[in-house]
């Protein structure tokens, strides 16, 4: 491994402190410990979890995904068609839920990230989609009245949706500051535990994207550690899932 | 320019020049005012302060029992988590300079600080650089470790917390009394009179009229005062959980959204983080996101958590810049039976589990790092001698080591550093103590199997003493301090040995082991001396 200085030095000082602190580090390791090597026999990617065998169809994992977001209070909608994922068909189901979730929630100023396929707000004539083009500012943020997007890939095991900034999702702001947040999950988008959500975004070169998990609304457990909906995030998240 | 490191033939006989410095004094908070004797007496006479704990500590341990045996692999979770964390130890220089590669190829700026000192004046320098008065900060063990806020508020910054908890410890006046959530020693009553009371005068939106101590109105009350203080804050200040050395990826995981407020709406982002936070791989993330949600708040999955890698152009903070701590981690690292502390995920698990901080609260531990692993690291992180009360604020009972996610053996290492508190009193050359005399005498007295028996045929005087119920209440000086406190069961009339070999004679022969005089033998049998078997306490 190279071990060139630091390429920049910004603090002046900096380059002395990385060179202490790491002859300190070795220093403190003069007696070469050599630990056991790390066992992956836990459930790795692959080994189903507990609640799913790894034969479990996909439609106990959507099933499994929608119980844990009940239990974390989010709202879950269903948008079943029997025509393939991204199908014309399956594309109006998606939109018929999207526009029964929107006029249950009045929402109208709903913003509309790059990438969203644009069926999905096609039965929704009444609402009004806000593009982050230019970006919006905070404060532009803050007047809507939600945003809609897809995502990435969701965990059923711990009820988690998983956001990497990809088409339909928009930058991270776009999911933070309106108090509404409503994600279509498509079936081939939900795995079974953590490790193979982690696979998966490995797979598709999301770690050094920028990532937010999302499991359940905006909570906090900081009053006598009882756990409250609805703190800086969005208060209310609504989920369909599309299969 | 060439890192060679330090020859290894200065450094590895352990000579004391190579011990890496502890924390320095008189910065952050990791020394309380008062030992832990002192501070846990007066906790304990606040009844309020202890149905609070009583009733939260009860709440997590259920939550938490109930979602770790949902996992059929937590045990191999468990051994994973804590061999990934040895394994980064071990290797911890080369896997420092790769984060920093990482970091730095990504659009990070990375720095290195010796000590409380040296990051404070960098993450100043830092906020002034980006022309700011006031930051938004994430909740993290770290800056209030090295303190600073009070560092900022020195160079005229005003740093607001964000975090629910730490808003009510921030109004309050008070200080953090736990790792995960550090108002709990505050109940919903409490929190309402102090946000009624200090949200408008700390310059924030005030609490609405009629505020109630409902939890939920509570929440609704805090986002309100922060809303706009988020959406204009061009400088944010976080800690980090775990910062993934292959990819140069950091991750915070929170609950009420206050993180990713911090983490994505800034022009800059300043993040501090302990030298010992790093995992190696990306894969690693699969044990820990299974094993901190569950450990911390009894979750599935904590509601969010924030990865970031470096600076991502239009979307987030556009500089970024990551403060990589020492102040004692590495002389913590360098006791090879204490450095498992620096496994540590800040979990609190063992707070929540732990029978003396159930009683007492963080407070009385001085150090913002309280309860079991506070007893280890706060006095690693200082040096014994600065904190030699915490490795005795323990009943070593061993319900943290059951709790730890990463496996820390948190009861052997109190006893290694009660064993390194005793030699550091007797190298500072003191005059040797009752205890002291008391040991020696019982150490010569325990050597030999004969005097430990006329001792024990001695000790029969001690009867005098006794009254009634059968127990000692008050020695004569200087064993009075033992009797302060304790009663002391009375000597029994005749020991073991001693009866042993009555009934062996009067049963007039052996069965087996009859003819064997334990007094002479090297492996007699327990001692159960006691009265009524009952070992002395």
């Amino acid at each position: 491994m190279s071990q060139a200085g630091p390429p920049t030095t910004p603090s002046g000082q900096a380059g002395d402190a990385r060179t202490e602190i790491l002859s300190r580090v070795r220093a403190a390791l003069a007696d070469r410990p050599d630990p056991p090597p790390v066992i992956h026999d836990y459930r790795t990617a692959g080994t189903g979890t507990p609640s799913l065998t790894t034969d479990a169809p996909q439609e106990a994992l959507l099933d499994l995904l929608a119980s844990r977001l009940v239990d974390y209070h989010a709202l879950v909608r269903r948008a079943t068609s029997t025509a393939s994922p991204a199908s014309p068909l399956a594309d109006a189901a998606i939109a018929s839920a999207v526009a029964t979730a929107l006029a249950e929630r009045g929402a109208r100023r709903l913003i509309r990230p790059p990438g969203l396929p644009p069926a999905w707000l096609a039965s929704t004539p009444g609402t009004e989609p806000v593009d982050d083009d230019p970006p919006l500012t905070a404060a532009d943020l803050d007047i809507t009245d939600g945003v809609l997007t897809g995502c990435a890939l969701a965990i059923a095991e711990t009820g988690t949706i998983v956001l990497d900034g990809g088409p339909g999702q928009g930058r991270r702001a776009l999911t933070l500051v309106p108090d509404y947040h409503l994600v279509v999950v498509h079936a081939d988008q939900v795995v079974a535990g953590v490790p193979d959500a982690l696979a998966r975004l490995d797979a598709t070169g999301a770690p050094t994207r920028p990532l937010t998990w999302i499991s359940g609304p905006s909570a906090t457990s900081d009053i006598e550690l009882h756990r409250v909906e609805g703190v800086h995030g969005p208060r209310t998240l609504e989920v369909i899932l599309a299969d | 320019m060439t890192q060679a490191g330090p020859t290894p033939s200065a450094t590895f006989l352990g000579l004391p020049a190579a011990v890496p410095p502890a924390a320095p004094r008189g910065v952050g908070m990791l020394r309380g005012d008062d030992p832990f004797p002192v501070a846990a007496r007066r906790a304990l006479g606040d009844a309020q302060l202890r149905r609070n704990l009583g009733k939260a500590t009860t709440t997590i341990r259920g939550r938490r029992a109930s979602v770790v045996a949902e996992l059929d692999d937590w045990e191999r979770l468990r051994a994973a988590g804590a061999a990934i964390k040895d394994d980064v130890l071990a290797h911890l220089d080369d896997y420092l300079i790769r984060l920093e590669e990482q970091v730095t190829a990504r659009g990070g700026v990375v720095h290195w600080a010796r000590d409380a000192h040296e990051a404070n004046r960098i993450v100043v320098d830092l906020v002034r650089a980006a022309g700011a008065d006031e930051v938004v900060k994430v909740k993290s063990m770290v800056t209030q470790e090295i303190g600073l806020n009070e560092a900022l508020a020195d160079a005229g910054v005003a740093a607001w917390e964000t975090d629910l908890a730490e808003l009510i410890v921030q109004l309050g006046h008070d200080r953090p009394s736990h790792i995960v959530v550090p108002a709990i020693h505050r109940n919903r009553a409490e929190i309402r009179d102090i946000f009624v009371r200090e949200m408008g005068a700390s310059g924030g939106v005030p609490a609405p009229a009629g505020l109630t101590d409902e939890p939920r109105a509570l929440a609704e009350a805090a986002r309100r005062h922060l809303r706009q203080r988020f959406l204009s804050a061009r400088v944010a200040i976080s800690g980090a959980n775990f910062a993934v050395a292959e990819t140069g990826t950091l991750a915070v995981v929170e609950s009420e959204g206050n993180g990713r407020m911090c983490l994505t709406l800034p022009d800059t982002l300043i993040t501090v983080m302990g030298l010992e936070k790093i995992i190696p791989t990306w894969r690693d993330l699969e044990v820990f996101l299974q094993l901190l949600p569950r450990s911390a708040t009894g979750e599935r999955m904590n509601p969010y958590t924030s990865m970031w890698t470096g600076v991502t152009p239009g979307d987030g903070p556009q500089a970024f810049h990551l403060v990589l701590l020492d102040n004692g981690r590495t002389a913590t690292l360098a006791d090879p039976a204490g450095r498992a502390a620096l496994r540590c995920i800040r979990c609190a698990a063992c707070l929540n589990v732990c029978p003396v901080y159930e009683r007492t609260g963080g407070h009385a531990y001085g150090s913002v790092y309280p309860g079991p692993i506070g007893a280890v690291l706060s006095p690693q992180l200082t040096g014994v001698t600065d904190n030699p009360s915490l490795p005795y604020a323990s009943t070593l009972c061993g319900a943290c080591l059951d709790a730890c996610p990463v496996a820390i053996d948190i009861p052997s290492m109190l006893v290694h550093l009660r064993a390194k508190v005793v030699d550091a009193d007797r190298g500072a050359s003191h005059r040797p103590t009752a205890e002291q005399a008391v040991m020696t005498t019982a150490a010569w007295t325990m050597a030999k199997p004969q005097r430990w028996a006329r001792t024990l045929r001695a000790a029969r005087l001690g009867r005098l003493l006794g009254h009634r119920r059968g127990t000692i209440s008050r020695l004569p000086p200087p064993l009075a301090a033992w009797t302060a406190s304790r009663d002391l069961p009375l000597p029994p009339s005749e020991s073991f040995r001693d009866r042993w070999s009555r009934r062996q004679a009067s049963a007039g022969g052996p069965d087996g082991s009859g003819g064997h005089d334990p007094q002479d033998g090297p492996d007699g049998p327990d001692e159960l001396d006691g009265p009524d078997g009952r070992t002395p306490r």
